[in-house]
């Protein structure tokens, strides 16, 4: 193959072979493979953490006022004699959400993944702003560091939920907590500066710098879905940095946007935090989506069914996701009218996720099926999501909604869409790029085993919670027992709680794989899944600047199966016509 | 484990059940289809030595059926939730015949204010009761609910009625019981350290015994001369467990309250 000399964008293809100190290549580095990894392990830190919290918070639904084991460690502040205080709980609810939603699935989804994937996918060198990356990760480091901290500070962490609904959030009378809130507030809008910077790097990388012949209907999905996830966040992430700001001024400087005594308006918040939540809530299951369309494609051996339909649903999610947010306000004494209004949004943005589904089992369709663990976490996504997606109808029939707002209904269905179906996609895609990150493979009959156990206790944990949820149980309770309609279910608690530590014991499993294969897996080929897109097509872990020569793309994403290529069942993105020439795309 | 709703004892708890029964058909028939053709697929379409999928990009009849079907099903829904969410949380909704009762939130307790013999809020023979709500079955209740500091949910499961309590907002919510009985209400929007305990007796009588608890409590009003709040005390506290404003001193930084 000819040279390509013609960079569209005029960078350079190879830059900076010089040798970088070890502090430039892995600490501060502008490479967008190390940022990835980099936040990676910060990703999968915080994960370890949210899940450390639920831990204690299980602990003490099933049996509450219990000592907990080294129970003692904890002060006296948030668990005298090892027995957790409510106001710990209220914290330990709070800080689970905050670092699960923000530091673990958003930072997996979007800043390992788009920072990793997009350059490689799209044939670039590296982002279009390297240093600007530099700036995202190294935002998010003290965001998080932040968030921790806030345990050890007087009157303990943030206590008001992770949505912090004024006043609660907004007045330290009210919830005991004064110093952990106001860290809660700058921890986030670090992390969503950290999230603007990545957005518009992603956003501009996108844009400008596919290679030659990466036309917009020849992007991965996992692509496409990055790039749609960028755009939400970039228009979401402000609103919250706005309200954030609003909330910190009602605490320190005496303005009262959310405070009614002076003409302030709690419900003000609840719009501000749900205009961003909502869409940030397809910040989380976006990629994710992205992630399996690809590995279920080469897991099937066929190209993605309905690609283009593909690509329109997650264009109409992020349209649509701008416009539902009130159905999270159902029954906050917001006009019902609006009610009625944001139900119907509500019900349509359903249509693309259904789409999404079927056309997910129309690659499956006829396929020729390879079980290694990316495909078997991919699966497991989609036989989970469609869970949390129908659970979802329920909330979104306001009337119906009545009942189970706010109960554990809503729990269920949060961990069915987050951890059924984000955390799902992440091991899924974790397993299928690791050859790439690290140039080894993991063991794939550990992440078979990791896959089983962590398929059925997930659903032994949650699944329970739904039915918790119909016989009226409120959520972040302390403890249920005091109710009469929900006394009879502390077994039910204690079921969840177990499948929840077993669950968390599967992470083991994984953090040896994910260790160990790093030292001792073994050495992986460029391509080790036969795929089709651009990143498997350079050595495994690609180089600095990504590629010898610069890909010039003839093919569409997915061409798994051609009938006209005959020597085997995938044909590359960057593979010439004139060695193979397909009819068709 | 349980798998089905509280006991309904309000009127129009039938068409909150009634959706639940739809939505569960529609979800669970669309459950089977995706989860019973994965598995059947994985089956089906496992890997075999010298076997080549199917090469193709997709069918767009097929395509245009998956979303012409859920789009009309989940339209359809939609309509159908509008009228009876109109019908429980419209504004006006309330029957005009309601009776009217006053309920104020705050950390950790609900305060209840009744209309006394002359059934108008807001006139001197008004008297109020602590973590504990009268009212009387077969009649419609028009609750008109505030908070004084952080929010609060008025959640009564077997009435089916949820409804934030806003601070700086009064919001009506309406009921009616079909059932004598004692229930409870709960705090289903996280208020601080005591929410778990944010709970207050219901206690549904029937009309003439509800006559009678007025008569009595107008009556003790007038004895002590001052607006009586009667306070949950040790009496309720058998089946209500320890939830009632009495504890409410006994926490730690008991801010606010």
């Amino acid at each position: 193959m000819a040279t390509i000399v013609a960079e569209p964008t005029g960078i350079p293809v190879v830059e900076e072979h010089h040798e970088m100190s070890f502090i430039r290549k892995y600490i501060f580095s502008s490479d967008h493979k190390v940022i990835g990894i980099q936040f990676l392990f910060l990703s999968l830190f915080f994960l370890l953490v949210g899940g450390l919290l639920a831990m204690l918070m299980r602990w003490q639904l099933a049996w509450p006022g219990r000592p907990m084991p080294f129970g003692g460690l904890f002060p006296e502040t948030m668990a005298p004699d090892g027995i957790m205080l409510p106001e710990f709980y209220i914290s330990l609810v709070t800080m689970h959400g905050t670092f699960m939603v923000f530091f673990a699935i958003m930072l997996l989804l979007v800043g390992v993944y788009a920072n990793y994937l997009i350059p490689l996918q799209i044939g670039a060198p590296d982002m279009a702003f390297p240093r600007l990356n530099m700036l995202s990760f190294w935002t998010a480091v003290p965001a998080g560091l932040i968030a921790l901290a806030s345990f050890a500070v007087e009157g303990g962490a943030a206590g008001a939920g992770w949505t912090s609904y004024a006043p609660l959030s907004g007045m330290p009378e009210y919830s005991g907590v004064s110093m952990g809130q106001q860290m809660w507030i700058v921890s986030l809008v670090l992390l969503g500066l950290s999230s603007i910077l990545g957005s518009t790097n992603y956003i501009t990388t996108v844009i400008n710098m596919r290679a030659p012949g990466m036309l917009w209907t020849r992007m991965p999905l996992t692509v496409w879905a990055l790039f749609i996830t960028a755009i939400l966040g970039l228009l979401a992430m402000p609103v919250l940095s706005g309200g954030l700001i609003m909330l910190l001024f009602d605490q320190t400087i005496g303005t009262h946007f959310f405070l009614p005594e002076t003409g302030g308006q709690p419900l003000l918040w609840q719009h501000l935090f749900w205009f961003f939540g909502h869409p940030e809530v397809y910040i989380l299951i976006l990629p994710a989506m992205g992630f399996v369309s690809e590995i279920l494609s080469a897991g099937s051996r066929k190209p993605v069914f309905g690609y283009k339909a593909m690509v329109g649903a997650i264009v109409a999610i992020a349209f649509l996701g701008f416009i539902v947010w009130g159905h999270h306000m159902f029954q906050s004494g917001m006009n019902p009218v609006l009610g009625t209004s944001f139900m119907v949004s509500t019900m349509v943005i359903a249509v693309p996720s259904a789409i999404k589904t079927f056309n997910w089992m129309g690659t499956m369709w006829r396929g020729n099926l390879h079980f290694h663990t990316p495909m078997l976490f991919a699966i497991g996504f989609v036989m989970l999501f469609v869970i949390g997606g129908l659970s979802g109808i329920f909330m979104a029939s306001a009337p119906f909604d009545i009942f189970i707002h706010d109960t554990y209904f809503i729990v269920a269905h949060i961990h069915y869409v987050l951890f059924g179906g984000a955390l799902f996609a992440i091991f899924a895609a974790i397993y299928y790029w690791f050859p790439k990150m690290f140039g080894r493979m993991m063991n794939d009959r550990w992440g078979k085993i990791h896959f089983a156990l962590t398929f059925i206790f997930f659903n032994l944990a949650f699944f329970p919670m739904h039915t918790q949820g119909l016989a009226g149980m409120m959520r972040r309770l302390y403890d249920t027992s005091g109710y009469t309609h929900t006394a009879d279910l502390q077994g039910t608690h204690l079921l969840i709680t177990i499948s929840a530590f077993a669950l968390f014991a599967t992470g083991v499993i994984f953090a040896i794989n994910f260790f160990g294969s790093m030292f001792r897996g073994e050495k992986a080929p460029p391509n080790p899944w036969n795929a089709t897109s651009l990143e498997w097509q350079t050595p495994s872990p690609p180089k600095h600047g990504n590629w010898e020569q610069a890909p010039v793309v003839y093919h569409g994403p997915h061409e798994y199966s051609h009938p006209d290529v005959t020597d085997k069942d995938w044909l590359a993105q960057n593979e010439r016509p004139d060695v193979v020439s397909p009819a068709g795309h | 484990m349980n798998w089905s709703l509280p006991e309904n004892i309000a009127t129009y708890g039938g068409k909150i059940d009634a959706l639940f029964w739809v939505i569960t058909i529609v979800t669970g028939i669309a459950f089977v289809l995706v989860e019973v053709g994965i598995i059947w697929f994985c089956v089906k379409y496992r890997r075999r030595e010298g076997h080549r999928a199917y090469y193709t990009h997709g069918s767009k009849s097929l395509e245009v059926l998956w979303t012409a079907v859920p789009a009309l099903a989940l339209v359809a829904l939609g309509v159908y939730s509008a009228s009876v969410w109109a019908y429980i949380k419209g504004r006006d909704a309330a029957p005009s015949e309601s009776l009217h009762i006053a309920v104020s939130a705050k950390q950790f307790e609900w305060n209840v204010t009744y209309a006394g013999a002359d059934e108008v809020l807001g006139t001197s023979d008004d008297f109020s009761t602590r973590n504990q709500l009268h009212f009387p079955v077969n009649r419609p209740i028009l609750v008109w609910l505030e908070a004084e500091d952080v929010l609060h949910s008025f959640f009564i499961p077997q009435l089916r009625v949820k409804q934030d309590a806003v601070p700086g907002m009064t919001i009506p919510v309406w009921f009616e019981a079909t059932k004598t009985g004692d229930y409870q209400i709960g705090c289903a929007e996280l208020c601080g350290l005591g929410h778990y305990r944010m709970r207050a007796r219901v206690t549904i009588h029937e009309p003439a015994a509800y006559e009678a608890w007025v008569g009595e409590q107008i009556a003790a009003r007038a004895a002590s001369g001052e607006p009586t709040v009667v306070a949950a005390s040790a009496d309720l506290g058998n089946d209500v467990g320890d939830g009632t404003g009495q504890h409410a001193g006994h926490d730690h930084s008991a801010g606010g309250m």
